[in-house]
């Protein structure tokens, strides 16, 4: 891996580790020294193309493989003319969950860490315009969290506004549901 | 009074006079393709600021996934860009028959493949179509409907479903192609190039239609390459980016095409590529087609490939450990995948379509990622509209191809 | 009394006439709005409607019953008045000017020496119910559409007199009937092989002037939903389809008049002396309901541009070469 080797040269410090999934590598990268390492990356090695942002929650992970901390980034890069792949990873703990944003690299990154930051709750340094993404705006908690249940016992508050005004509504409509006044 | 008119008895320079006209387009609007909703605000019809704010079809698909099994999982992924779903299927099965290590027969290979581009036309067959309505070429919406019909009855005999089709299955495909089956797809492919040239006679050199489109939404090589654009997206600008020629998949190595490429990146470039990989993909399944008979009788399903049945539902699995494939639960088994984790991508319709599947070694994915193109291609948005007019906002959408069901997930 | 009978008499015959003329006409613009439907679906390979009745020839009837029995809305924050009233500025703006068309020599409810003036000031009136319309609705789909309304009819309207200037010049006179003389009494018995660079310029403007496409971007479908009439429902909405109509109508009866010779054929045909009005009539219809079909809609600032740059120019040379022609035969 000529792109690895490069990097592990490059930044001897920042690189706290290698592992090789399915004939994939990936590289974990100090959460502090993400940012430069990314722009080597990107300008000097040709990874142009940021073909994925995601975080990946390891809370109760029972794989032989163990994990540093409960959140991870990874940054699927792929060079499109070397055709090369590398995945990038971060470790994030869970008490302090950022880390350096790419946007200023990868536009694309916008709305990635957007998501993952709506979806896990991880921070993103730096992120010009850090807003919930997919969840309405006044949302709390993180759904893609492996604490997060699946079927919530509560309702949204903001549903329960909704069903009201719909049941003063409904003396509005015709027919059936009229008289049952639902 | 009004409120419009109250505004307008204010005197000039009252602070009410320059907040900016804000419009929501969507998420109930006739062309924003699904629940696209649109924060714009406007300076007379120009667009000052765009701001995309998705969401309304989220059902947390990535959620779901990780609590079925990986069998149950490939089901949800139809519902993703539910207008080329075998390809979203493919890509599921390729990133999960990764972990496992399976080799896909080469019949079954050669059968995806004819799927994919299948759906590939289909959906390019609607973007067309409503591209075109978007524009205001009524005419040219209910001639692609006619064929894209067309592919849907293929689909129908093929697996039975029209839409969602779940027609791969993890380590192959479900069923065989019967005979009709293929004598109707050489049908198809043997009429439908004349039918692309007829859609080309309706708009290519319509007048209105290139001043709508040419020099629209106009964006360079690298801008696009940066903004995560792919698929015919990006093939416009002159990137020859294509997962199916970069990480070939399936039986894409053994048949021959083309990547068409734009030049100027506009809106009418992007519609010439997906014009030309229209012919390109009925180019693909003929080739497929004449393939097939040299794998006669071969089986389309991999050996060691996990059982197709369902556990039971609002039952935990009881996990019986099963000496070849992993547990048993309630009579099915359910694959056990070795920890691991991929990223796969496959050219879907709209673009690079990826899988990052984490696997902790049980029968669930620990997480299931899903790399939508229509996601990033929203997201892009802004800066394809800028210093471009509401009516334009129209075209760019249409042009990016977007699904929302993908976009939301 | 039989004094008061004889005075009243000419004014009774007007109201039958206009009666008469007005249900004839209303039917007609019912059954454009099937002929368009029946038309458009056979071009796009569908059916078009053909359930009510036969041949889904009650289709007119069975929509406007539907939108009469609809719940007419008026938004929050609207105009009310305003908004109730704009319809029908449309409405009668656009039946009026078939007063002043002469559909047969001897059948022309208003035979007045400005006919065109009177049919160019009613055009550009009926404009006022659409803006008035997005203005009073306070929705800001609405709003744009009135706002492209506007700029829209002001521009074209400029187009098409400028157009309608040549046929004045060689008819010599502005009364509609006094026209269909003096074309068929020329060389080429209508006007529309001489003044052929008028005609492009009258049609094309014409389709402008009643929002149609490739110019109905005032209620542009997939940009602005539905434009200025986003809000209307019931049978306010039907109206201003009625008025759409209407204007699709008197101007293709314009055209006819002004530029196809009118009610003159080739021969005449017995018993039906507005055969060939009728006929040069609806094939001005089917022509508006053909480019429905073909052509994609324009954007805002390149409909300008076409307007401006394009066809006032066009009109401008057409009259110039007409009035030279005019001095030198």
């Amino acid at each position: 891996m000529k792109a690895l080797e490069l990097l592990k040269e490059k930044f001897p410090e920042a690189i706290l580790g290698e592992e090789s999934s399915a004939g994939q590598v990936s590289v974990y990268v100090k959460r502090e020294r993400l940012l430069p390492v990314m722009r080597f990356l990107h300008a000097e090695l040709q990874f142009d193309h940021l073909a994925d942002l995601c975080g990946v929650d390891y809370l109760g992970w029972k794989g032989k493989n163990k994990k540093a901390e409960r959140f991870e980034v990874v940054y699927n890069l792929y060079s499109i003319p070397q055709r090369a792949f590398l995945r990038v990873k971060v470790s994030v703990p869970e008490e302090d969950p950022w880390v350096p944003s790419v946007t200023s690299i990868w536009e694309v990154a916008n709305w990635f860490e957007r998501e993952v930051y709506d979806m896990l709750g991880v921070r993103f340094e730096g992120h010009p315009d850090l807003r919930r993404l997919l969840m309405p705006e006044d949302w709390e908690g993180h759904p893609l969290r492996k604490d997060y249940p699946l079927e919530i016992e509560e309702e949204w508050p903001a549903y329960q506004d909704l069903k009201q005004k719909a049941c003063e509504l409904s003396r509005f409509e015709w027919g059936e549901r009229r008289l049952r006044g639902e | 009074m009004a409120p419009t008119l109250e505004v307008i008895s204010k005197p000039c320079g009252h602070p009410e006079w320059e907040e900016p006209f804000v419009v929501n387009m969507g998420p109930q609007h006739p062309s924003t393709h699904g629940v696209l909703r649109l924060y714009l605000e406007l300076d007379g019809e120009n667009i000052v600021k765009c701001d995309p704010r998705i969401g309304y079809l989220h059902r947390g698909l990535e959620k779901l996934s990780e609590n079925m099994t990986y069998t149950q999982a490939m089901v949800l992924t139809d519902r993703l860009d539910y207008i080329s779903s075998a390809a979203n299927n493919v890509g599921y099965c390729l990133a999960v028959e990764k972990l496992l290590g399976l080799e896909v027969p080469r019949r079954a290979r050669l059968l995806r493949t004819i799927v994919c581009e299948m759906a590939r036309i289909s959906s390019h067959l609607l973007w067309l179509a409503t591209h075109a309505l978007d524009i205001g070429a009524m005419t040219v919406f209910l001639y692609c409907f006619r064929d894209r019909e067309w592919l849907l009855d293929i689909y129908e005999k093929i697996c039975g479903a029209r839409l969602t089709v779940s027609y791969p299955r993890i380590g192959g495909v479900r069923l065989d192609f019967t005979t009709e089956i293929i004598e109707d797809l050489y049908q198809f492919t043997e009429e439908f190039p004349s039918r692309i040239t007829d859609y080309e006679t309706l708009i290519d050199v319509n007048r209105i239609w290139l001043k709508r489109t040419k020099g629209i939404a106009v964006i360079s090589a690298e801008k696009a390459v940066n903004l995560g654009l792919t698929g015919p997206s990006l093939r416009g600008s002159g990137v020859p980016y294509d997962v199916r020629k970069y990480k070939p998949y399936d039986a894409y190595e053994e048949v021959e095409f083309e990547v068409p490429v734009g030049k100027s990146g506009d809106t009418y470039d992007r519609y010439r590529v997906r014009m030309e990989e229209m012919r390109q993909a009925n180019r693909i399944i003929r080739q497929c087609l004449d393939k097939l008979s040299e794998t006669q009788g071969e089986p389309v399903v991999a050996e060691g490939a996990p059982d197709l049945l369902m556990p039971e539902k609002r039952k935990k699995p009881q996990a019986v450990p099963h000496p070849k494939k992993g547990f048993l639960v309630k009579g099915a088994e359910v694959p056990v995948v070795p920890e691991g984790e991929v990223y796969v991508s496959i050219e879907a319709p709209k673009g690079e379509l990826g899988y990052y599947v984490v696997s902790d070694g049980s029968g669930k994915p620990w997480r299931v990622r899903v790399r939508a193109p229509s996601f990033v291609h929203i997201s892009a948005i802004p800066e394809l509209i800028k210093g471009h007019m509401v009516a334009d906002l129209i075209a760019v959408i249409g042009t990016l191809d977007v699904v929302l069901g993908e976009c939301d997930r | 009394m039989e004094e008061i009978l004889k005075t009243l008499m000419p004014g009774l015959i007007l109201i039958v006439e206009a009666l008469v003329l007005l249900l004839v006409a209303l039917l007609h613009v019912a059954y454009t709005t099937y002929a368009e439907r029946k038309v458009i679906g056979h071009m796009q390979q569908r059916l078009g409607p053909n359930r009510v009745g036969p041949r889904g020839l009650l289709q007119p009837i069975a929509d406007v019953l539907k939108l009469l029995t609809k719940e007419d809305l008026v938004p929050a924050g609207a105009d009310k008045s305003l908004f109730y009233l704009a319809p029908f500025i449309s409405l009668v703006a656009g039946a009026t000017s078939l007063a002043v068309i002469p559909v047969w020599e001897k059948f022309v409810l208003a035979n007045v020496n400005v006919g065109l003036l009177v049919v160019l000031a009613l055009s550009s009136l009926s404009s006022y119910g659409i803006i008035l319309s997005g203005w009073a609705s306070n929705s800001r789909y609405a709003f744009l559409g009135g706002l492209r309304a506007s700029a829209q009819v002001i521009s074209y309207e400029v187009a098409m007199a400028l157009s309608l200037v040549g046929v004045m010049v060689m008819a010599g006179s502005m009364n509609l009937s006094e026209i269909v003389k003096a074309q068929t009494a020329s060389p080429f018995k209508i006007y529309a092989i001489p003044q052929i660079l008028g005609f492009f310029v009258f049609m094309v403007a014409a389709i402008a002037e009643t929002n149609r496409t490739p110019f109905d971007l005032p209620e542009a479908e997939t940009e602005l939903v539905a434009g200025y009439f986003v809000e209307y429902s019931g049978i306010r909405f039907g109206l201003f389809y009625l008025a759409e109509y209407f204007g699709m109508v008197v101007m293709s009866a314009v055209a006819v008049t002004c530029f196809l010779g009118g009610w003159k054929g080739p021969f005449e045909v017995p018993g039906v002396p507005f055969f060939w009005f009728l006929l040069k009539l609806y094939a001005l219809l089917f022509f508006y309901i053909w480019v429905r079909a073909t052509l994609p809609r324009y954007r805002y600032d390149q409909l300008m541009g076409l307007g401006w740059k394009v066809l006032i120019p066009v009109s401008l040379l057409n009259i110039v070469v007409t009035g030279f022609l005019k001095v030198l035969v």
